[in-house]
């Protein structure tokens, strides 16, 4: 009883402070995005922008109709990537998973790309039957990986990350050669988009969706907080506890692949998000999904935010795609993920 | 600090009577369990001897709900458990899973916590009820200094300390538990026996100890090969002549001067006296 009072309110000011540290960061890497770019415009002038006191230039539009939207996007982008990175761990029960490396991604890739270069649903295209596409193609991929991985009642990490390439890249393979035979040269050049992610096509217009989607996907999971918890003790475990194992698992593939594919529709697929930021968050939250789910998007949005302001700075006026920014940060850390995951599994058999 | 104490908190919900009748579950074609028929009377503990392979833990996974039985039907209170939701089921069973441990660092006194779902819906938060809950059990299985630890961090018997207490704020009205004494010291076996027998729940046990059987159950089941093929008190269950039967072993069984429960010594092969005496004794058998 003594240590339960002593431990608690430390525990609950910690939180506080993560969360204040992480909403800080983002207002200051939003800032940033606004600040800093082709062309730098003084931070003084963008508060007076945001304010509706506009100077007389190309200042505003640039803020305002270019800036902005992409850094609101990255924050939603990152958001998501990271919350359904976090789910997808606790649905596989391993700290592998990610949307990109399990081909979840790619999937959703390849089913937007198929209705740019078909031209289904016109002038619908774009809002609407492209992250419909998209979602179809991502959990077509989630579940194929899933079943490849699953073989025989178990799932080895050595299994599901194998899986996962070869569907990535079989899925990248059909996106690229789906937008090279085209013969648009426009869908050519939007390779790099689809399979290593861009935020310079955002606009208002494209933001509504994946914010929605995101904010009505991270309030859902959150009453899901306590089944996604059962899932993390395994599935007997789960099951003994009283969750339809079954029935909760198809049910949250399908959000994760929703989401998913609405955020990939209006970004491309950006890898390493939802690898990287559920495991540096458990570090400092824990792993129990109530208190882990609104840090993660928010780490996840400063994430991206920030790494989309490298993209479109560190090179000069050349725009390096986001993706290449993450995947820079994600990649060594994933193999250091990989080594001590193994090395687990190894000795617990 | 592994002092069991008592408190209402904990207090269990009225014990079940289960019933199974020719429960099977087979693979293939293969019987792991033929035929079983068990009883389990409110607030007893009944205990499942037999060799490895037998069929003990498929038994009980059919019971706890994790495997469903090919033929036969298992009652809870004279309901067919094959009517019941899992979050049903998990309100009134409570068992300790063999693979409990996880790749993510929940504390302790999270995974403890857990136990409280079945009880909830699954968008509400833990009350303070459930806090009191949480932590009384912490206590009585003597693990409360351990509840902010990372339950991947534990020793195997931690963790089987960790998820008995678990079981117990499930309040369940059934316990099935598979070898709960895995991985722990002597005193941590004795202490949760003597723990979950003491809770007046109705208890089905699976037990490699034939001596901490006899001491702990009311009765006994002993499996063959995914048949019941004796069942009755310890006295009447442990004998030479069903040990040789059974297990293919020598034995002596004498009464313990102290605890009154029988006592059995193996005899190694050779040893002198031991085969004439697997010769006698069949009580109980079916």
């Amino acid at each position: 009883m003594t240590c339960k009072t002593a431990a608690a309110p430390p525990r609950r000011l910690r939180y506080t402070l993560v969360l204040a540290v992480l909403a800080a960061a983002l207002l200051a890497a939003g800032l940033a995005g606004l600040v800093l770019g082709s062309v730098r415009i003084p931070p003084g002038d963008v508060l007076r922008i945001l304010t509706g006191d506009a100077p007389a230039g190309p200042f505003p539009t640039i803020v305002l109709d270019v800036r902005l939207p992409r850094v609101l996007l990255g924050a939603v982008v990152g958001a998501g990537l990271a919350v359904i990175g976090t789910v997808l761990q606790a649905l596989v029960r391993n700290p592998l998973a990610d949307p990109f490396l399990l081909g979840v991604s790619s999937g959703a890739s390849t089913g937007a790309v198929m209705v740019v270069v078909l031209g289904v649903g016109g002038g619908l295209a774009t809002t609407v039957s492209m992250p419909l596409a998209a979602f179809a193609g991502s959990l077509g991929a989630l579940i194929a990986v899933y079943a490849l991985a699953r073989r025989g009642g178990t799932m080895t990490t050595g299994r599901l990350v194998l899986a996962g390439v070869a569907v990535q890249y079989i899925l990248s393979a059909l996106t690229s050669l789906v937008l090279v035979t085209s013969a648009q040269a426009e869908h050519l050049r939007s390779i790099m988009f689809w399979t290593l992610g861009g935020l310079g096509q955002a606009r208002w217009h494209t933001l509504w969706l994946p914010a929605l989607v995101l904010l009505a996907g991270l309030a859902l999971l959150l009453t899901l907080a306590r089944p996604l918890d059962l899932l993390l003790v395994g599935e007997e475990g789960a099951t003994v506890l009283g969750l339809d194992t079954g029935r909760f698992r198809a049910a949250v593939f399908v959000l994760a692949s929703l989401v998913t594919g609405v955020l990939v529709a209006a970004s491309g697929s950006i890898g390493f998000v939802g690898l990287l930021v559920p495991h540096a968050v458990r570090m400092l939250v824990g792993a129990s999904h109530r208190a882990l789910l609104p840090v993660v998007a928010l780490a996840g949005a400063v994430f991206v935010v920030l790494a989309d302001l490298l993209a479109r700075t560190v090179a000069g006026s050349q725009e390096i795609p986001v993706g290449v920014i993450t995947a820079l940060a994600g990649g060594p850390f994933f193999l250091w993920l990989l080594r001590r995951t193994t090395r687990t599994e190894g000795i617990t058999g | 600090m592994s002092g069991l104490s008592t408190g209402p908190g904990t207090a269990p919900a009225a014990p079940a009577e289960l019933r199974t009748e020719g429960l099977s579950y087979g693979v293939d074609g293969r019987h792991l369990v033929d035929g079983a028929d068990l009883h389990v009377a409110p607030g007893e503990t009944v205990g499942l001897v037999g060799p490895n392979g037998s069929g003990k833990t498929t038994l009980l996974r059919c019971v706890y709900g994790t495997l469903a039985p090919t033929h036969g039907r298992i009652t809870l209170d004279g309901r067919d458990l094959a009517g019941f939701s899992a979050k049903e089921r998990a309100r009134r069973v409570a068992t300790v899973p063999q693979d409990g441990s996880g790749a993510f660092e929940l504390t302790v006194r999270e995974i403890v916590a857990m136990g409280r779902s079945p009880h909830k819906r699954f968008w509400e938060t833990d009350s303070a009820d459930d806090a009191t809950r949480t932590d009384e059990a912490l206590e009585r299985v003597g693990v409360a200094e351990l509840r902010d630890r990372s339950f991947a961090a534990l020793s195997g018997g931690e963790r089987q300390r960790v998820l008995v207490a678990r079981a117990l704020v499930q309040q369940p009205s059934l316990l099935v538990l598979d070898e709960p004494t895995n991985h722990l010291d002597i005193r941590y076996q004795l202490d949760v026996l003597s723990l979950v027998t003491s809770l007046g729940t109705s208890t089905l046990l699976a037990l490699h100890d034939l001596n901490l059987a006899a001491y702990y159950c009311d009765r006994l089941y002993v499996l063959r090969e995914g048949r019941v093929v004796a069942h009755g008190t310890p006295p009447e269950i442990l004998t030479p002549g069903l040990l040789a039967d059974v297990y293919g072993v020598a034995a002596e069984v004498s009464t313990h001067p102290v605890t009154g429960a029988p006592t059995v010594v193996y005899l190694p092969p050779g040893a002198a006296g031991g085969r004439s005496a697997a010769a006698s004794g069949t009580a109980g058998r079916q």
